[in-house]
């Protein structure tokens, strides 16, 4: 079954006169609980279709869909709060905020829930479980490795139990032993725990933990 | 208030930024309160002065004496109660900056012209009457420079040359707010018989057998002395208090500028500041526009950071203002009595608060909002 349904997607991004065509038509579909992997060159337009998927940018035409939810047609507001309850994301660069604890970085996606303050706490303690770093709960990011960044920018993704999660270049920074921690975590996240991944990456042996691999160059769909 | 961790995690990101730029809200609002206290002291002081008490003093000037042979012409005036006369002496106490106001008074008449304004023991009030060299003090003098009860003080004289020793017999409490504790007074005969050619009343003060006469007495007074070589000017002791505050008129515009060009300076200042660390954090931005934070949302809690650095500004400014100035008797030497930070004041200086907020966190809190989530994570510092 279908979780994610792209059709006819056309993407153009205006540079001063200049009219920049990332996908022309593209068309495609991820079933849920399946585990994938979007490899290709810089430029290919892999983290523009994570950025659509995640409602983060908008689609010249064409439709995304993402559990049912027409995502292409929601207003600023309503995509806000849309991706709170599905989306969760992982950025190459961790991009966990320099000034909370791992804990309150993991918190902040239940903040626009209505969960008391304990079952926040509950969720939280879970999520950092499952990515193994509830020693490290009350750490600042400055005073983790790479690694357990990444891990605590996971817990932060799936702390709300998302439809989805997208991960932009989750291994890009790490290294080799990090890189396969992370991509243990993933594959457990996705046998164990039925959550639709999608991860663009450029490393080939990250793309092999993926069931799923597809390829985009210029915006097409290679194989 | 779930957010709240997240506000103070962003305001102490740079700790010394943020306490600097509270403390320059806080120095900004303190000046405003004291600058504008000023101006609202001078105008309070004009409207406690009594309506039943006339003042009359030289149509040529302040500093000009009336004859002393008016005393008993302005008793004669129907309507007129009882007289009394004082000159300014203006002497200082050991030192050049220990100034305060010193008057030469008609002893008795003086004390019961303004009976109801203070309190001095009966005991004192007899001792202070009867030795001509007795002076007597508020009680904020006398704990400013330690004096006691019996003490000899010697003041240099800076209109009427010379040293001057008094000693003090009384001590004073006021009990109307505007009436000052920062007053030495002594008998007027003193410095008259040192300078009996030159020396004659500064200013007279009437009392009123009732106060609806007091435009027909001003009339009477003003037009007895018209054609003489002193022609009086007559008014009530407020319009006298007021005339001063008018005088001072463009002092308090000056201080009302002064105030408001200081609160913008530091708006400027701030707005700078929370633009600064707004900019810092364009990244975070698109992070937590990621995770699904709403436009209104990370407007609120810019607009919440500058609220806190502002409102925690104004709290620490207008609140020292408010606990330096009436718990220490600070009168500006007995020029400014009663001086305090009215309830007025603490309620403009807040509301210069929220302004400030308002503008200081508005650029960055909307450029937070627009900013697309893509935009905000390509951003680069």
């Amino acid at each position: 079954m279908s979780l994610v349904t792209i059709r006819g997607l056309t993407k153009i991004f205006q540079r001063d006169s200049q009219s920049i065509t990332v996908f022309d038509g593209l068309s495609l579909e991820f079933a849920e609980g399946s585990f994938t992997a979007l490899m290709g060159p810089s430029g290919s337009g892999k983290s523009t279709l994570l950025n659509l998927v995640a409602g983060l940018d908008r689609p010249t035409s064409g439709t995304v869909i993402v559990g049912g939810a027409e995502v292409s047609a929601m207003g600023p507001g309503a995509l806000a709060e849309w991706r709170s309850r599905h989306v969760g994301f992982v950025f190459q660069s961790y991009n966990l905020l320099p000034v909370l604890t791992a804990y309150q970085n993991v918190e902040l996606p239940l903040l626009l829930t209505r969960l008391s303050k304990a079952e926040r706490h509950e969720h939280v303690t879970t999520a950092l479980g499952v990515v193994a770093l509830t020693d490290r709960a009350e750490h600042f990011p400055r005073q983790l490795s790479g690694g357990q960044e990444q891990r605590a920018a996971i817990a932060r993704a799936i702390v709300s139990d998302p439809t989805i999660i997208l991960l932009d270049e989750p291994t890009g920074q790490l290294d080799a032993k990090s890189a396969a921690e992370v991509l243990e975590l993933l594959q457990r996240l996705n046998r164990e725990f039925h959550k639709t991944i999608l991860m663009v990456t450029h490393d080939p042996h990250a793309a092999q933990a993926a069931g799923r691999t597809l390829h985009l160059d210029k915006g097409v769909l290679t194989a | 208030m779930k957010y709240f961790p997240l506000v103070w995690a962003n305001l102490t990101r740079h700790k010394r930024r943020t306490v600097l730029t509270t403390l320059s809200v806080a120095l900004a609002l303190f000046l405003f309160a004291s600058l504008r206290s000023v101006v609202t002291t001078l105008r309070a002081g004009a409207e406690v002065g009594s309506e039943s008490r006339m003042i009359v003093q030289s149509a040529k000037a302040i500093v000009f004496f009336l004859p002393m042979s008016y005393r008993e012409r302005l008793l004669a005036v129907p309507g007129v109660q009882a007289v009394t006369w004082a000159d300014w002496f203006g002497g200082v106490y050991q030192d050049p900056k220990n100034f305060f106001a010193s008057f030469a008074a008609d002893a008795e008449s003086y004390l019961d012209m303004y009976r109801s304004d203070f309190t001095l023991p009966a005991d004192q009030r007899a001792a202070f009457i009867k030795e001509r060299t007795a002076c007597i003090v508020g009680q904020h003098l006398l704990e400013k420079y330690g004096w006691r009860l019996g003490q000899d003080v010697t003041l240099k004289g800076t209109i009427f040359q010379g040293d001057w020793t008094f000693t003090i017999r009384g001590v004073y409490h006021a009990t109307n707010p505007a009436f000052s504790e920062d007053v030495l007074m002594f008998h007027y005969e003193v410095v008259y018989e040192r300078y009996p050619r030159w020396v004659q009343p500064g200013w007279y003060v009437l009392e009123l057998k009732d106060p609806s006469l007091a435009q027909q007495v001003a009339a009477a007074i003003d037009s007895e002395f018209k054609n003489s070589s002193d022609p009086t000017k007559t008014g009530t002791e407020r319009a006298f208090n007021a005339g001063f505050v008018t005088m001072w008129g463009n002092v308090s515009f000056l201080m009302d500028s002064i105030g408001m060009a200081v609160v913008f300076a530091i708006l400027l200042v701030a707005a700078n500041s929370m633009m600064l660390s707004a900019r810092e954090r364009t990244n975070e931005v698109g992070v937590l526009k990621t995770v699904g934070f709403g436009d209104r949302l990370l407007f609120g809690l810019v607009m919440a950071e500058a609220g806190t650095i502002a409102l925690g500004g104004a709290v620490l400014g207008l609140g020292a203002a408010k606990a330096l100035y009436r718990p220490t008797g600070f009168s500006a030497m007995g020029f400014l009595p009663g001086f305090d930070v009215t309830a007025g004041t603490l309620a403009l200086g807040l509301g210069i608060a929220v302004v400030l907020a308002l503008a200081s966190g508005l650029v960055p809190a909307v450029n937070a909002a627009r900013l697309s989530a893509v935009q905000a994570l390509r951003h680069v510092e």
